[in-house]
């Protein structure tokens, strides 16, 4: 039945995603129940969400704690990633003298730098929006950085010879070109600001979901800490969601390239 | 005949690694004229026209368009009249985020006298120009579609639009139908001889393709391999316009025939202009 390849075959892979999600904590659960390991060392989902269900009140606050540490970080790191992308990206001569900085920056492992931020502004928001942050600003750097030097030049060529200026071609061809490499960048960057924020918030904060899994990790109240694990689960996956969304809203016209060709 | 469109006096060019790609080159080209320019590659074309259009600056020699100094492309805030250019390659580089009809008016957003008005009049008077232009290709009704869902041969007429939007009084073409068949190619020179009648702006079409050469332009220049210079210029007496039946008379066929060996023969080592000039050089 050729349909399936069609509408139908798109349902019947998300049912199977679907199932095998349902599947994989039925097993968990079953998997608890016949060993009969004790909840302090792996709880049962069906525990973890009587906890949520019940401290939600309390993990509330603490998750848009999380959320707003996150946003805020990745806002910051975007713009700053964005603002050096296009200086670096635009100039061979800016490329060339940042570059090594760049690379020792990006290899700095950034957990080491939150000790330094509790350091300069105390425990708390600050320094887990600014762990965030520098940890979000390299891949847009790099990646916004190659989108804007791969314009090709012939294209430029043409818009020289008409008398464009360096601005009109950077608005008019680099910037876009650059898009989907910024989108791409999009998604792996609040991806990282998520890792950033929960890290800072595990050390120094006492605000936030990983400042609750840590508490709880300290009271073994362990079902705690795993309803901590899946709300930043589900956080992660609507933040990676909302920004391939976004992706693929902007930047349609990079991904259609296999589309019908007429004629 | 004094003071020709396009005058380029024993011009050279050497590339910074110490390539000579131009040597002590003359060439005129009077104002509305279509000059093709033949030669095997890499035999300083490309050069010829990137040096007319200011992309490259010789390394000595004048380049007067328009009787002016090209000016370094870039840095127009010196302002005055430029002379409006028109640039087609190979390759359609058209900007995929873009319509077809976007696409075409890019160079109004640019050039000088239409970008004063590019935001009031994007939506009328210059989209009719877009749409116009692109109805005399045979892309009519294609405006609204994107470069993705185009054949090659259909970008490369949408590229030719784009060049002739701003009504160029100079048109450069580098082997625009380089990368076409050989019907589409065939097809391209018609709308192109058609555009030229009826917008006469100067061209300067360099091209491999000899009878292309000879089915669209009024003087063939053969150039010598590298270090590159103009051997011979040869006029193309054929009435217009040519159709495809009239490229296939003995006359049009010697022309070729000539033009095939006059390359063949700067090409060969016999040739002891050349062979002086490689010592040289």
């Amino acid at each position: 039945m050729s349909t399936f390849d069609g509408v139908n075959g798109k349902t019947r892979q998300r049912m199977l995603s679907a199932a095998t999600l349902l599947g994989f904590f039925l097993l968990w659960e079953i998997m608890c129940l016949a060993t009969g390991v004790s909840d302090l060392i792996l709880p049962r989902p069906s525990q973890i969400a009587l906890v949520l269900w019940e401290k939600f009140p309390l993990l509330w606050p603490h998750t848009v704690q999380t959320l707003y540490t996150t946003l805020t970080g990745f806002a910051l790191g975007v713009t700053v990633g964005i603002i050096i992308g296009v200086v670096i990206g635009s100039s061979r001569l800016a490329y060339d003298v940042a570059y090594p900085l760049l690379v020792g920056f990006s290899s700095i492992p950034k957990v080491a730098v939150v000790p330094i931020f509790v350091v300069w502004f105390g425990a708390g928001t600050v320094p887990a929006v600014l762990t965030s942050m520098v940890i979000s600003i390299f891949p847009v750097v790099v990646n916004v950085a190659t989108g804007l030097a791969n314009t090709e030049p012939e294209l430029e060529d043409v818009l020289r010879v008409l008398g464009a200026r360096k601005r009109d071609i950077l608005w008019n061809v680099s910037l876009p070109r650059a898009l989907p490499y910024l989108f791409a960048s999009l998604k792996i960057a609040i991806t990282l600001a998520f890792v950033g924020t929960v890290l800072s918030e595990t050390v120094a904060a006492n605000k936030g979901i990983g400042n609750v899994m840590m508490i709880a990790s300290g009271n073994f109240d362990v079902p705690l800490v795993f309803a901590g694990l899946v709300i930043l689960a589900v956080m992660g996956v609507m933040l990676y969601a909302v920004s391939s969304f976004i992706e693929g809203r902007m930047t349609g016209w990079a991904q259609r390239k296999n589309d019908v060709v007429m004629g | 005949m004094n003071d020709p469109f396009i005058q380029l006096s024993d011009v050279s060019l050497r590339y910074a690694g110490g390539t000579v790609a131009l040597s002590n080159t003359d060439l005129r080209i009077e104002q509305g004229d279509f000059v093709a320019l033949v030669g095997p590659s890499g035999c300083g074309k490309s050069t010829i026209l990137k040096l007319v259009a200011g992309l490259l600056q010789p390394s000595s020699g004048g380049v007067l368009v328009a009787r002016r100094e090209v000016a370094a492309a870039e840095g127009s805030k010196a302002g005055g009249q430029r002379v409006r250019i028109g640039l087609a390659f190979q390759n359609p580089t058209m900007l995929p985020w873009l319509t077809i009809r976007e696409n075409v008016m890019i160079p109004l957003k640019i050039v000088d006298p239409f970008r004063q008005d590019y935001a009031k009049k994007k939506k009328g008077e210059y989209a009719d120009r877009a749409e116009a232009l692109l109805a005399q290709v045979g892309l009519k009704g294609f405006g609204d579609k994107r470069p993705w869902q185009l054949s090659g041969g259909m970008l490369q007429r949408a590229s030719l639009c784009r060049a002739l939007v701003h009504d160029p009084q100079l048109l450069l073409l580098d082997e625009p139908f380089g990368a076409l068949d050989q019907f589409t190619r065939e097809e391209l020179w018609d709308i192109m001889q058609a555009l030229w009648i009826r917008q006469r702006p100067t061209v300067l079409l360099v091209t491999h393709d000899l009878r292309e050469s000879a089915y669209l332009a009024n003087r063939i220049c053969v150039m010598s391999s590298r270090p590159g210079r103009i051997l011979e210029e040869r006029e193309v007496p054929f009435a217009r316009p040519r159709t495809l039946e009239s490229s296939y008379s003995p006359e049009f066929a010697t022309l070729v025939q000539q033009l095939r060996m006059r390359i063949a023969h700067a090409r060969s080592p016999s040739d002891t202009e050349a062979t002086a000039e490689g010592v040289s050089a």
